[in-house]
């Protein structure tokens, strides 16, 4: 799949509709497109400009400046090995030395299998639990080899499926609510009228 | 707390279900919202100046002053900076997961008090489970009344909408995540104005606040400013979150008194760091977030104090402390810092995109035992090229703060630790490595 199904462009229709100019959508829609694909499509960046109303290459151009928007196929599991200072300082480096070693691929490299991209993080905001670790962004740690190999067994085995979802899912709480920003239609939704679970 | 001051932002940590609605009315939620509306806006703006509270982000900019620069205009915003990513700092990760309705409902009572229709919660987009319990606090306060239009009966309507961050430490700086809110690069906006308050979010009037200063909020309305202003001493009061990290026993999250706490009570307080880690010594520590130059041992008695750790020639910054002990290179630890700079420099402004490079490589050289001896000078005037003098506060040659802040580790570990410098160029490598 490339291009956003029909059910993700009804979703991304309402993300532009939160905000007050469409192109503030850009970045949720990309991490739509890539709940979808694991990775930005160039099909999918179509799309998003598109619907936020820029060119391809301007979607493209900001994507990439962002760590978390991969413009090219990544694994299932993105395994992200903080090395920053607090880190480092719990052992980060032997970690991902280890990492290495029992994934088989170097920082930035993904398996053969497509099951796991291995990265060197900058800090993840995980310093309590150092040294720490994201698997599609969701954190893991205080590790050390041994927690490192069960981690990796337990997301192969699917053990770890309802915690940690494949690559590219991010917030997994859609907003379910009304809002004031487009009251063009005077719907008004908003207090009590939205479909609040 | 060791000083005997009520927790502000943590009291509901004790609690697994802290992010539940349920848990939140039950522990005094959306009692602030209340307060505040039935107090009126300029007595909530009253409030926050009596308490004094200092913007809990990095520049403590002092929260009333900010919101009275608001420019009036019939559209304005308020924008609450969550995208936490300065190195060593994780109190925003623990407040959107753990407490998100306290967030958002100091988020609410900011717009009340600014009079902002639409406010925003960007969010860093690392923390998933924050973002998921955002938008649950967010859906679940729309359904309760504390969002929307008519909040809670009375005539005050206001939009939140939860935005992902995508990964990009240069959006912390309040301009850059205004233009990525944007849906642009993260770049830095051209100062003046030097203050989003007059042009800020598609050009409109925009306040843009720290997550842990607007979850100050509840509380200051509840239980009044000058409560808050009791805490602490001079500038600054309150309560503060911080962080702590590295070398010690127990490295995590403490709230603790402004001003009344040290950083030997937060170090080495059995209730609070235990120590440094394995009994080792305290070689040096950074008081504010690895943009802060460092402090040696003798500077553990300061305050928690913003001015007092300013007058010292540093910063308390993001409120994250981290600890070097006997074990740690100095010269490995300004290293990684300034990798970190030179990978997150936006490009925009010359010293900081080229001088982050050509410093990172540098001390690599020197970790790695190729230095020369020259290369202390070298990196010296690296560093005065992007923040001449290469003192504290730093002079800027740049847009924002982040190239400034690159040489204050480099700077930090050349003057506090020469003579370890000089050993690895003449070793040949670093002497510590054996004992890692």
């Amino acid at each position: 799949m490339a291009h956003l199904s029909d059910e993700n462009l009804e979703r991304a229709r309402r993300l532009v509709a939160v905000y007050p100019e469409p192109r503030s959508a850009l970045i949720p829609l990309c991490h739509l497109a890539q709940a979808q694909d694991g990775w930005l499509t160039p099909e999918a960046m179509e799309d998003v400009a598109a619907l936020v109303g820029v060119t391809p290459a301007e979607v493209h151009g900001t994507a990439t400046f962002y760590d978390m928007l991969h413009t090219e196929p990544v694994g299932r599991h993105v395994v992200a090995v903080c090395t920053n200072v607090a880190c480092m300082l719990a052992g980060a480096y032997e970690l991902l030395e280890h990492a290495q070693e029992r994934l088989g691929v170097h920082a930035g490299q993904t398996t053969d299998d497509g099951e796991f991209t291995l990265e060197e993080a900058e800090c993840l905001a995980g310093c309590d639990t150092a040294p720490c670790v994201q698997v599609n962004h969701r954190f893991f740690g205080p590790l050390d080899a041994a927690s490192f190999d069960q981690l990796v067994e337990d997301l192969r085995t699917g053990v770890l499926a309802g915690q940690v979802p494949r690559h590219g899912v991010l917030c997994r709480v859609e907003r379910t609510v009304g809002l004031l920003a487009h009251e063009a239609d005077d719907s008004g939704v908003g207090a009590g009228e939205g479909s609040a679970p | 707390m060791i000083t005997g001051a009520p927790p502000i932002v943590t009291g509901r940590m004790a609690y697994a279900d802290a992010h539940t609605l349920e848990r939140y009315l039950a522990t005094g939620g959306y009692e602030g919202l209340r307060r505040a509306i039935a107090l009126g806006p300029d007595a909530v703006r009253e409030q926050v100046d009596k308490a004094s509270l200092l913007g809990r982000g990095g520049a403590g900019f002092p929260a009333g002053r900010k919101w009275s620069m608001l420019r009036k205009a019939d559209v304005s915003y308020l924008v609450v900076n969550g995208d936490e990513s300065e190195p060593a700092t994780f109190k925003d990760h623990l407040l959107v997961e753990r407490d998100p309705h306290q967030v958002v409902e100091g988020a609410i009572i900011a717009a009340f008090a600014l009079g902002v229709s639409q406010a925003f919660i960007f969010c860093r987009g690392e923390f998933a489970l924050g973002l998921e319990r955002l938008q649950q606090a967010c859906n679940d306060a729309y359904a309760y009344g504390a969002l929307g239009t008519g909040i809670l009966g009375s005539s005050f309507s206001l939009d939140l909408v939860v935005h992902p961050g995508a990964g990009a430490y240069i959006c912390g700086e309040e301009t850059a995540l205004l233009e990525s809110l944007e849906g642009k690069r993260g770049f830095p906006r051209i100062k003046p104005p030097y203050f989003p308050a007059a042009i800020g979010l598609y050009g409109a009037p925009t306040v843009v606040n720290n997550i842990e200063t607007v979850s100050n909020l509840p509380w200051i309305v509840v239980n009044g400013g000058e409560a808050f202003a009791a805490l602490g001493a001079g500038s600054s009061t309150g309560t503060r979150l911080f962080a702590l990290s590295g070398r010690v026993e127990r490295p995590g999250w403490y709230e603790l008194e402004m001003s009344k706490t040290t950083f030997r009570d937060l170090v080495y307080d059995p209730s609070l760091g235990g120590g440094i880690r394995d009994g080792g010594e305290l070689k040096a520590f950074i008081p504010g977030g690895v943009s802060a130059p460092w402090f040696g041992p003798d500077q553990i008695d300061l305050g928690l104090d913003q001015d007092a750790v300013a007058r010292a020639g540093s910063m308390l910054g993001s409120g994250s402390v981290v600890v070097m002990d006997d074990t740690t290179c100095a010269v490995r630890a300004a290293w990684r810092i300034t990798r970190f700079f030179a990978r997150e420099s936006c490009g925009q402004c010359t010293p900081c995109r080229e001088g982050s490079g050509w410093i990172e490589k540098m001390m690599r050289r020197i970790e790695e035992g190729n230095g020369r001896e020259a290369d202390l000078d070298l990196l010296m005037d690296a560093c005065d090229n992007i923040a001449p003098g290469v003192s504290w506060p730093p002079q800027q040659t740049t847009i924002c703060v982040l190239g400034p802040s690159i040489p204050s580790s480099v700077a930090s570990g050349i003057r506090m630790f020469r003579d370890e410098f000089l050993l690895h160029v003449k070793e040949g490598g670093c002497p510590m490595r054996a004992a890692r």
